[in-house]
């Protein structure tokens, strides 16, 4: 990019004269402007946040946050003190509604209008809604921000009756946070399995046999055709025609990136906002970071769009670094985590493609990893309760290893020495 | 408020100060202490604040757990110092604890 400094002159005279606005105030927004300023940067830092809260970690939400452990000021990514710090405009509870990519100047929903020198979008995404009749009903819920929490958190009372339409990660976790707190829950997922778009069968089986073991009711291969009753009582209506009456209903069916903004500015979008490996958008001065982003990966030779914490904050650094004139070119295996019950899953990398599963451990035993592998490379493990297997393998993957199953399979190498 | 003394990689020496019932990995994240990551914002996830305890405080540390041990076991540079700053709950008994940051996480 011509507008940067080449690194040389960077180390030799932080910048001081120029703007980054950063839109969005989320992971990938936090960990950006903390980055700018390790990496040197000087000038003027504008955060512009849709939601009144500093950034904040969201997957606490749907567990230790949810079930009232965690408290608000733990959540945040940074301290407040920090922003003052460093000298961070922080203009929370605003939203940007137009961006002119030529001028480089946005737009404020208070009317105001800002010039960049750089931006970020990190916009995120937002939890995609029901689409029937009812999808209106006051006591259906979405988990996604702090906000979200907070209006569910008044109804999660032990012997109310919660329905949670979807079973992917945030059903889960949130049936998990729930069931210990005595609310009785029924999980409605439309796939043939949980975890359906994310696991093998075998380890969604498991994953409902433990929801089970907890006294949750799973229902598979059932979709949700309406929401009936009044504010005292939902009814949420399956599609064999049942009625399944709810205190609570929270439908976590997936998340929609927010790229408004970013394509009336005419910005290249393809479920997501499109970016290089640098998190540079169509658009000069333009960057991109998070969820919001369709973004290429080397390992797997393809673009990807990934919700993950991981994700965010690595792009966040990698951004901040291209606006200082340093190329720190994204280059990471995905990663991700769930945590419910005593259980801790940890996956690594996608296993999308997928033409071989092998069990290293037995799902009985509540610790075993499955790791999937196409022509006989590595492509991803669940971990549960298996840490080491987890970490080896993200090296593993990352390295594009080849490697026999039996290997994998054979408890009698330690995790450890799977690498070698 | 407990006082902690980082000591970077370089040999950069920083006190700070933190609330007690924090984290020492949140106490590194919270005063932009480099060389800790803390990704998964202290789940045990990720063994990204893998921090070395200086050997006077060691033995003042709550045993490690069989999660954070094997998510150690990975780490690079580990050794009989290494801890994950996530798992070490700062209270007034540590107060003045010294520990040293690795160069990087990964």
């Amino acid at each position: 990019m011509s507008r940067c400094p080449s690194a040389s002159t960077l180390e030799a005279a932080p910048i001081v004269s120029e703007t980054v606005i950063i839109v969005g105030a989320g992971q990938a927004a936090g960990q950006a402007v903390a980055s700018l300023r390790q990496e040197g940067f000087d000038g003027r830092i504008v955060l512009v946040g849709a939601e009144p809260v500093l950034p904040y970690q969201r997957p606490p939400l749907s567990k230790a946050f949810l079930a009232g452990t965690l408290p608000l000021e733990r959540l945040f990514l940074k301290p407040p003190a920090f922003y003052e710090q460093a000298r961070v405009d922080t203009l929370l509870g605003v939203a940007v509604t137009e961006l002119d990519a030529t001028r480089r100047q946005v737009r404020l929903d208070d009317g105001r209008e800002l010039a960049f020198d750089h931006l970020l979008l990190a916009t995120g995404g937002r939890a995609r809604r029901l689409d029937c009749p009812g999808a209106d009903h006051p006591r259906l819920h979405y988990l996604r921000t702090v906000a979200d929490v907070d209006g569910i958190r008044a109804a999660l009372r032990p012997g109310a009756r919660l329905v949670l339409i979807g079973g992917g990660y945030v059903g889960l976790e949130i049936a998990a946070v729930a069931a210990k707190l005595g609310l009785a829950v029924t999980v409605l997922e439309a796939a043939p399995t949980v975890l359906a778009r994310v696991t093998c069968p075998a380890v969604a089986r498991f994953f409902e046999s433990v929801h089970r073991q907890a006294g949750v009711t799973i229902r598979c291969a059932t979709t949700v055709t309406g929401i009936e009753g009044d504010a005292s009582l939902a009814r949420v209506v399956t599609g064999d025609g049942e009625r399944i009456d709810a205190d609570l209903v929270i439908a976590g069916i997936g998340l929609l990136p927010n790229v408004k903004l970013a394509q009336a500015a005419g910005l290249v979008c393809d479920n997501g906002i499109v970016v290089d490996e640098e998190c540079r958008t169509s658009a000069p001065g333009i960057f991109s970071a998070g969820d919001c982003t369709q973004h290429p990966n080397a390992i797997y030779d393809s673009r990807l769009r990934l919700e993950s914490v991981h994700n965010a904050i690595e792009q966040g650094k990698t951004a901040a670094a291209a606006m200082c004139g340093k190329a720190r070119p994204y280059r990471q295996v995905p990663w991700f985590w769930s945590d419910q019950y005593d259980l801790k899953l940890q996956t690594a990398g996608l296993n999308r493609g997928y033409d071989q599963v092998v069990m290293r451990g037995s799902t009985d035993s509540r610790s075993f990893a499955a790791f999937y592998l196409r022509d006989g490379r590595l492509l991803a493990v669940d971990a549960v309760n298996r840490p080491v297997e987890f970490m080896v393998a993200k090296a593993l993957i990352a390295n594009r290893t080849v490697i026999a199953p039996e290997r994998l399979a054979d408890e009698l190498i330690v995790a450890k020495d799977l690498a070698g | 408020m407990t006082k902690v003394t980082f000591i970077e990689h370089n040999g950069t020496v920083r006190n700070v100060e933190v609330d007690d019932g924090l984290s020492l990995m949140e106490a590194a994240v919270n005063n932009l202490v480099p060389g800790i990551d803390g990704d998964c914002g202290g789940a045990c996830a990720c063994a990204t604040c893998h921090v070395h305890i200086d050997a006077a405080w060691l033995d003042k540390l709550p045993p490690m757990e069989a999660m954070e041990n094997s998510m150690l076991e990975f780490a690079g540079g580990r050794n009989e110092s290494s801890r994950l700053g996530c798992q070490i709950k700062l209270s007034p008994a540590l107060d003045g604890i010294v520990v040293r940051t690795p160069l990087g996480q990964h």
